[in-house]
């Protein structure tokens, strides 16, 4: 096993986010997380990533374990090393070109030598398909080149799991297939990845396991296969018939 | 214009440009850069939200900018002697200005820090950033393009500011000019071009300006360079 949280709880105010989730992702998992706006899908990944705190929960990584709600910086520093996040809105660095944007993490936060970091973010950049527009900034990328830098940059720094939060949804219809590719050729040389998306399709094809979140809580976990062809709660019935049927 | 006239202004040109270059100059450029100093740290605390200290800045600020510039000129320069400290007038208006301008400084890049959108900081803590990194590299390079033409706006101000210095004895260009004037009373002509040398000076900033925000913008151009 790779990565394991438990109880995990988080609560805005008065509010209720996650009424204590429990999740496994093992080595060369896709994990989709599906569910309705408002299930407390986005702030399950940040809190595993530390970008929000919770207020209990535990946290297993590589068999070492930690207490999501008392993380001291050192540990957060030390995990967030071994992770990466692909954000909704790209949030590729505005200051610097796709390919500083990708070194960053290697020279600033790993100490990387220069020359080494530039041969390797350009590697992760031709994984992608964007080593063309390497020395352009992200205002002169379109969205989808943007999330494909913003994939690049978490490639480079070599984590052990992805964590991507709907990155399909911010963009233009015509944009999404590009990025889903390279999604589905990440999955297919075997990284780890746990996604937040309203992609049906990517979550049928692409992902080993489905988590189905609603109200803050874990409704069911399957293979991706049995989720969709036999679901066995009533509530994921409903959300394939209310998804199917759109248009 | 009349012979006489003439020749008190081209006479007295170079020696009202002179203080400007030797003095007006130097204190603008001195107070200016040790004000981005300060103005940078107290903006930081305030953003970082360092407990104590940022109770400290927020009193530094509310001081500085309730007080006219010219009633702090007068604290430093007439007031410290009175009770044993005596700085010399140069050095007194370098003290006052950097002081004065750093807390309308702190203020203009606090507010641009502010702007930075969250999501910057988050991308920079995603790749292993330390919160000190993250600053250093993402925030700060972004508000200060932000700050930018308010801050060239404040330094175009400033150097006019230092005018009031001829009160505090400081012999620069108004200084020379009150001096010159006294020969000749000829307030108009001189006085006038005394404004224009202002102008020169202040055309400079402000092409110097313009340069600036051209090269620290070249991230949000919509089309690459060539």
């Amino acid at each position: 096993m790779m990565l394991n949280v438990k109880g995990v709880e988080k609560r805005f105010g008065t509010l209720e986010v996650l009424k204590g989730i429990d999740l496994n992702v093992e080595q060369g998992d896709v994990v989709a997380i599906l569910g309705p706006s408002g299930s407390g899908k986005t702030t399950l990944l940040r809190c595993m990533n530390f970008l929000e705190r919770a207020d209990s929960g535990t946290l297993v990584f590589d068999g070492e374990k930690f207490d999501l709600a008392r993380m001291n910086k050192k540990d957060i520093l030390r995990l967030r090393r071994k992770t990466a996040f692909v954000f909704q809105n790209y949030n590729l660095f505005l200051n610097k070109t796709a390919l500083e944007n990708v070194m960053e993490g290697l020279v600033t936060a790993r100490k990387m030598p220069k020359e080494e970091a530039r041969a390797k973010a350009e590697r992760a950049l031709e994984r992608v398909g964007l080593l063309d527009r390497k020395d352009h900034y992200p205002a002169q990328l379109s969205g989808g080149q943007q999330q494909r830098a913003a994939i690049a940059r978490a490639l480079a720094t070599d984590p052990e799991i992805i964590y991507f939060d709907e990155p399909t949804s911010a963009l233009d219809p015509e944009l999404i297939g590009e990025v889903l590719a390279v999604m589905r050729k990440l999955a297919e040389e075997g990284m780890t990845m746990l996604v937040v998306t309203h992609e049906m399709n990517f979550a049928r094809n692409v992902s080993t396991k489905v988590v189905f979140m609603e109200d803050g809580s874990v409704v069911e976990t399957a293979p991706a296969k049995d989720f969709f062809d036999n679901p066995r709660e009533e509530r994921v019935k409903a959300f394939l018939q209310t998804v199917e049927r759109a248009p | 214009m009349n012979q006489r006239l003439l020749g008190i202004l081209v006479d007295s040109f170079p020696k009202i440009l002179i203080p400007g270059l030797t003095r007006t100059i130097p204190l603008t450029v001195i107070s200016f850069s040790l004000a981005m100093v300060i103005a940078v740290a107290v903006a930081l605390v305030q953003f970082a939200d360092i407990k104590g200290l940022k109770q400290v800045c927020r009193f530094y600020i509310w001081v500085i900018r309730g007080t006219p510039l010219l009633v702090q000129l007068f604290v430093v320069f007439f007031g410290l002697p009175h009770v044993g400290v005596v700085i010399e007038p140069f050095t007194a208006a370098i003290l006052v200005f950097s002081v004065n301008e750093g807390a309308y400084a702190a203020e203009i890049i606090r507010a641009a820090l502010e702007s930075v959108p969250a999501g910057q900081l988050e991308a920079g803590y995603c790749v292993g950033m330390s919160y000190l990194q993250v600053i250093r590299r993402i925030v700060l390079p972004q508000a200060l393009r932000t700050a930018f033409p308010s801050l060239a706006n404040s330094l175009i101000a400033m150097l006019k500011d230092t005018s009031l210095v001829s009160v505090v004895t400081v012999t620069e260009m108004m200084m020379v000019t009150k001096q010159i004037n006294a020969i000749y009373y000829e307030p108009l002509a001189l006085y006038l071009e005394t404004a224009v040398i202002y102008l020169m000076f202040c055309t400079v900033l402000t092409k110097l300006q313009s340069w600036g925000e051209r090269k620290l913008s070249a991230y949000e151009r919509k089309e690459a360079a060539a």
